[in-house]
C-alpha cells in the first residue's frame, strides 16, 4: 500500500515538473505556431539563475526566505523570453516555419554554451532548500517534504494558468489570437503584444520548473536538452497547443517514468517515445489537439 | 533573341563543365596537394555531404523537415560496428551493403509511422523515433557498448585487395586509399541523386512539395511517394554513417542523439536547400567551421549557434542560394 | 447517354446539409454549367465525385463503374479530373514541368527514378502540344508561380486536361480574371469539349459566361438541385430567377 502511494506521489512529482515545462511549449505553439527548441534551455536558465541567487545570499538569510529566491530563476527566464521574441523571432513570422525551428535551434546552441561560460562546467546545487523540508508521513508512507512542495507548485501553476487563460480579459485575447490571428488583428487586438506576452509566460513557466527542480537535482549542463525531449513527448501525447493536453500528457509521462524506473529502466525512454508514436498514429493531433 | 539565348545557354553549360572538371581534378589531387590533416577533414566533409544530399531529398525536394536523420546515420555506423563485433568482418563492401540495407529498413519503418504527417508534426515525430534508437544504443550497453561505443578497426577495401599493410601508418591509409574510396562513393552518390531529383520520380516529389492536394489530383499517390523518398533519403544518410565509422575509428551514441540531426539540418541550410549542390558545399564548409571553432574555443557550440542565427536572419537561401545569383548577374553584365 | 450518375448522394456537415440526396447526371460529350449561390453545395458535390470527400450515403456511377468507394487515384485512372477554385499549381516548378509531371503520372512513369525526365521525348512533345493548345508555349520555361492570374487559370485547366480525362470538372475557371480574359479561357474549354472528346462540368458564377457556353445548366440551392435544363429553359425558370440569378447579380 505504502509503496503504491509513494509511486503515485513520484508520478505526480514528475508530472508537476513536466507540466511546468510542457505548458509553456504548448502555449507558445498554440498562440504563435512556433515550436521553440530553446524552451528546455530556458528551463535550465531558471535552474542556474535560482541556484546562483541562492548561493549568493545563502549565508545571510533563513532557508524559508531562500525559497522566494526561486522566483528569481523564473523571472530571469521570463526576461530572456521577453527579449528574445521581439528581436529574433518576430522577423521570421512571414517565413516558412522551418526557419523558426532553425532559429530556436540556434538559440539552443547559444544558450547551452552561455550557461557553461557563466557558471562553469560543474553543477550548482542548493540542497539546503530541499533538506529544509522534513519528510512527511502520508498514510504510513514517509515521503520527502520538498517533493510535496513541488507537486503543490505544479498544481498551483496549472490552476493559475487555467484561470489566467479562461478567466481574464488577456486570456480571451490570447485565445482569440490563437484561433485566428488575422481575425484578431483585424478586430484591433495588438497581436505583437499578445505574442511577446505569450512567449514570456511560456518562458516564465519553464524557468519556474527549472527553479523548483534545482534544489533536488542541481543545475546541470544538458538538463535543458533532456527536458526538451521529454516535453516534446508530453505535448505530442497531449496535443500540441492544448493546455489540458499538456496536463494529461504530463501525468501520463510521469506515471510511465515512475513505472519505467521500477520495471524497465533500460528502455524507459524508448517506451515513452513509442507511446508518443502510438498516440500520434491513433490520434494525429494528440489526445486533446485540434487537427 | 532566341539564338542569343541558346548561345548563352551553351556558354553557361560549357562554363559549368569546366568548373566541374576543375573541381574533380582538385579533389583527385588533394592527397598530394594538402597535408594529411586537411585530407582527413575533406573526407569528413564529403561523407557529411552524402548525408546532406540524402537529407535534402526530403527537405528541398519533398518539403519535409526531418529532425531525426541522426537515426539513419547512426544505424549505418552501428551496422558496420556490429558486423565487426559479432561476425568479425572487415570488408568495407560488406559494411556498405549492410549499412545501406539496415538504414533503408529503419527508414521504411519510420516512414510507416511518419508519412501521414507534414510540417512540424513530421519533424517532431521523426525526432521522437530517432531518440528511440538513441536510447536503445545508450541503454543496451552489452550490445552497443553504451556511452563507450564500439571500436571499428581499419577495414579492407575492394573485396580485401586493398588493406592496411603491416606496420603501415593508419593515417596514410586513411588519407590516401580510403580518401579515394570515399571520393568515388561521393561522386557516385552525387550522380545518383542528381538523376533521382531530375527523374519523373523527382518531379513527383517536387509536385508534392509545392502542392500536396493538386499532386494527389494529378494521380501522384502522395503518401506512397513520401515514403519512398524517406527510404531513399535514409539510405543515403545511412551510407554516409557507414563511411564515417572507419575514419572515426569508433561509434558512440552521440551520432544518434538528436543534436546530430540538427547538425545535418545545419549543413543543408548553410549551403542552401533550394539548390542541388548547396547541401554538399554546406556540409564541407560546416565541417571546417566546426573543426576550427572547436580548436579555437571551448564555446564552439555558441559560435555555431551564432552562425545559424545570422544565417537565418540574413541569408535564408544559404551560401549557394545567395551567391549563385550574384555570380550569374556579374556574368550577364560582363 | 449518361457518363456520370449520382444516386441520392449525401454529405452533411453537422446541421448543414451541404449535399442532400442529390441525383445528378452528366451526359457524354456535353458542356454542363453548374450554378448556384455560395453555399449551394456545388463544390461539395464536385468534391464528392472527384474523391476529395466521401459521401455519407448514396452511389456514384461513372462510365458504368461504381466509383463511390474508390480513392482519388483510382478515379483519375477511370477518367475523372478536376481543377480547383483557388488556382492550385506547382509554383516552384516550370510551366512545362507542371504539365509534364501530369503526363508522367498518367502514364505511371513517376515511379522511374533512374531516368532523366528531360530525356523522355514522348512526354515532352505531348507537354509541348498541350501548352500550345492553351497558348502557353512561350511561357514553358517560366516558373508557374511567376505567371499572371489569367495564365495561371489556363495552366490550371491545362494540367487537368493533360490527364486526358473523360470527365473534367472546372471549379470557377474564370473567377478572379478580368472580363477580357474570360472569353479565351472559355473558348479553349469549349474547344477541348467539341474536338477532344471530353465532357466538362463548369462551376461558374458569371451568368453571362454560363449562358453563353453551356449546353445544359444545373442549378443548385441549399444542397439540392433546383432546376435542370437548356440555357433557354433555365433563363425562363422563375424559381431560378428569383432564388439565384437575382441574388447573384445583386451580390
Amino acid at each position: 500500500m505504502d509503496t503504491l502511494l509513494t509511486q503515485i506521489l513520484n508520478s505526480l512529482f514528475y508530472a508537476s515538473i513536466l507540466f511546468l515545462i510542457a505548458c509553456g511549449l504548448s502555449l507558445v505553439y498554440g498562440v504563435m505556431r512556433i515550436v521553440n527548441m530553446a524552451h528546455g534551455s530556458l528551463y535550465a536558465v531558471g535552474a542556474y539563475v535560482a541556484a546562483w541567487a541562492v548561493g549568493l545570499v545563502a549565508s545571510y538569510l533563513h532557508v524559508s526566505l531562500l525559497l522566494v529566491l526561486l522566483l528569481i530563476g523564473a523571472a530571469a527566464a521570463a526576461l530572456a523570453g521577453a527579449l528574445l521574441e521581439p528581436t529574433l523571432l518576430r522577423p521570421l513570422y512571414q517565413r516558412p516555419e522551418e526557419y523558426q525551428l532553425l532559429m530556436t535551434f540556434g538559440l539552443l546552441l547559444i544558450l547551452e554554451d552561455l550557461m557553461r561560460m557563466v557558471w562553469g562546467p560543474y553543477p550548482l546545487t542548493a540542497s539546503a532548500l530541499s533538506e529544509f523540508f522534513p519528510s512527511i508521513s502520508v498514510l504510513g508512507a514517509t515521503y520527502p517534504g520538498y517533493n510535496i512542495f513541488v507537486i503543490v507548485v505544479g498544481g498551483a501553476a496549472a490552476v493559475g494558468l487555467w484561470a489566467f487563460i479562461y478567466r481574464t480579459r488577456f486570456g480571451i485575447l490570447l485565445r482569440a489570437t490563437s484561433q485566428n490571428m488575422r481575425m484578431a488583428s483585424a478586430l484591433g487586438v495588438d497581436v505583437k503584444r499578445i505574442y511577446v506576452q505569450a512567449f514570456t509566460i511560456g518562458c516564465l513557466m519553464a524557468g519556474l520548473g527549472g527553479a523548483v527542480v534545482m534544489p533536488l537535482s542541481g543545475a546541470v549542463l544538458g538538463m535543458g536538452v533532456d527536458a526538451l525531449i521529454l516535453a516534446f513527448v508530453v505535448v505530442v501525447i497531449g496535443g500540441l497547443g492544448s493546455l489540458e493536453g499538456a496536463l494529461v500528457g504530463a501525468l501520463i509521462v510521469g506515471a510511465v517514468r515512475t513505472l519505467g524506473i521500477m520495471y524497465f529502466a533500460e528502455i524507459e525512454l524508448a517506451v515513452l517515445y513509442l507511446i508518443a508514436a502510438v498516440v500520434l498514429f491513433l490520434r494525429p493531433a494528440g489526445l486533446f489537439g485540434r487537427a | 533573341m532566341s539564338q542569343a539565348l541558346l548561345a548563352s545557354g551553351r556558354l553557361l553549360a560549357g562554363w559549368r563543365l569546366a568548373v566541374g572538371i576543375a573541381i574533380a581534378l582538385f579533389l583527385v589531387l588533394v592527397p598530394r596537394l594538402l597535408p594529411p590533416f586537411q585530407t582527413l577533414q575533406l573526407s569528413y566533409g564529403l561523407i557529411f555531404a552524402i548525408a546532406a544530399l540524402g537529407f535534402n531529398l526530403l527537405l528541398g525536394y519533398t518539403g519535409l523537415l526531418s529532425f531525426g536523420h541522426s537515426a539513419f546515420f547512426g544505424v549505418g555506423a552501428y551496422t558496420a560496428a556490429l558486423l565487426v563485433k559479432y561476425m568479425g568482418l572487415s570488408s568495407m563492401e560488406a559494411f556498405v551493403l549492410a549499412g545501406a540495407l539496415a538504414s533503408a529498413v529503419t527508414a521504411a519503418l519510420f516512414g510507416a509511422v511518419c508519412v501521414r504527417y507534414t510540417r512540424i508534426f513530421f519533424s517532431i515525430l521523426m525526432l521522437a523515433l530517432s531518440q528511440v534508437i538513441w536510447s536503445l544504443a545508450f541503454k543496451l550497453f552489452w550490445v552497443t557498448g553504451g556511452t563507450d561505443g564500439l571500436r571499428v578497426p581499419t577495414p579492407t577495401l575492394l573485396g580485401g585487395s586493398v588493406a592496411l599493410g603491416a606496420g603501415e601508418d593508419k593515417l596514410v591509409f586513411l588519407t590516401h586509399r580510403y580518401y579515394y574510396y570515399v571520393l568515388a562513393l561521393f561522386l557516385v552518390c552525387v550522380g545518383a541523386m542528381w538523376v533521382i531529383v531530375n527523374s519523373p520520380f523527382g518531379k513527383a516529389l517536387q509536385a508534392i512539395r509545392d502542392n500536396e492536394t493538386r499532386a494527389e489530383f494529378v494521380g501522384v499517390q502522395v503518401r506512397k511517394y513520401r515514403w519512398i523518398a524517406l527510404v531513399v533519403s535514409g539510405t543515403f544518410t545511412g551510407l554516409a554513417g557507414t563511411l564515417w565509422v572507419p575514419l572515426n575509428g569508433l561509434t558512440t551514441p552521440d551520432i544518434l542523439y538528436w543534436p546530430f540531426s540538427g547538425k545535418i539540418v545545419f549543413f543543408v541550410v548553410l549551403g542552401g536547400f533550394r539548390t542541388f549542390l548547396g547541401p554538399v558545399l554546406g556540409a564541407v564548409v560546416f565541417n571546417y567551421l566546426e573543426t576550427y571553432a572547436i580548436g579555437f574555443t571551448v564555446y564552439w557550440q555558441m559560435v555555431l549557434g551564432v552562425v545559424l542565427v545570422l544565417l537565418v536572419l540574413t541569408m535564408p537561401a544559404g551560401l549557394v542560394g545567395t551567391l549563385a545569383p550574384l555570380f550569374a548577374r556579374r556574368r550577364r553584365i560582363a | 447517354m449518361a457518363l456520370l450518375e449520382t444516386t441520392r448522394v449525401r454529405k452533411w456537415f453537422g446541421d448543414t446539409h451541404a449535399v442532400d440526396d442529390v441525383d445528378f447526371v452528366v451526359n457524354q460529350g456535353e458542356l454542363l454549367g453548374l450554378i448556384g449561390s455560395n453555399g449551394a453545395g456545388k463544390t461539395t458535390l464536385v468534391n464528392l465525385i472527384s474523391g476529395l470527400l466521401r459521401p455519407d450515403a448514396g452511389r456514384i456511377v461513372f462510365d458504368g463503374a461504381d466509383v463511390t468507394r474508390q480513392s482519388v487515384h483510382e478515379r483519375i485512372r477511370e477518367g475523372i479530373a478536376r481543377s480547383f477554385q483557388l488556382v492550385n499549381l506547382f509554383d516552384q516548378m516550370t510551366v512545362q514541368d507542371n504539365v509534364a509531371l501530369t503526363i508522367f503520372a498518367r502514364e505511371g512513369k513517376t515511379r522511374r527514378m533512374t531516368a532523366l525526365a528531360e530525356r523522355d521525348r514522348a512526354v515532352l512533345d505531348e507537354a509541348g502540344e498541350v501548352l500550345q493548345r492553351f497558348g502557353l508555349e512561350s511561357k514553358a520555361r517560366m516558373l508557374a508561380g511567376g505567371l499572371a492570374q489569367g495564365e495561371r487559370k489556363l495552366l490550371d485547366v491545362a494540367v487537368a486536361y493533360a490527364l486526358r480525362p473523360k470527365l473534367l470538372f472546372l471549379d470557377e475557371p474564370t473567377s478572379g480574371v478580368s472580363t477580357r480574359e474570360k472569353a479565351p479561357i472559355m473558348d479553349i474549354v469549349t474547344s477541348i469539349v467539341r474536338t477532344g472528346g471530353i465532357t466538362a462540368v463548369v462551376i461558374e458564377h458569371d451568368m453571362d459566361v454560363v449562358f453563353t457556353y453551356s449546353d445544359r445548366i444545373v442549378a443548385m440551392h441549399e444542397g439540392t438541385i433546383l432546376a435542370d435544363g437548356t440555357p433557354e429553359e433555365i433563363r425562363r425558370n422563375e424559381r431560378v430567377t428569383t432564388t439565384l440569378i437575382g441574388t447573384t447579380e445583386a451580390g
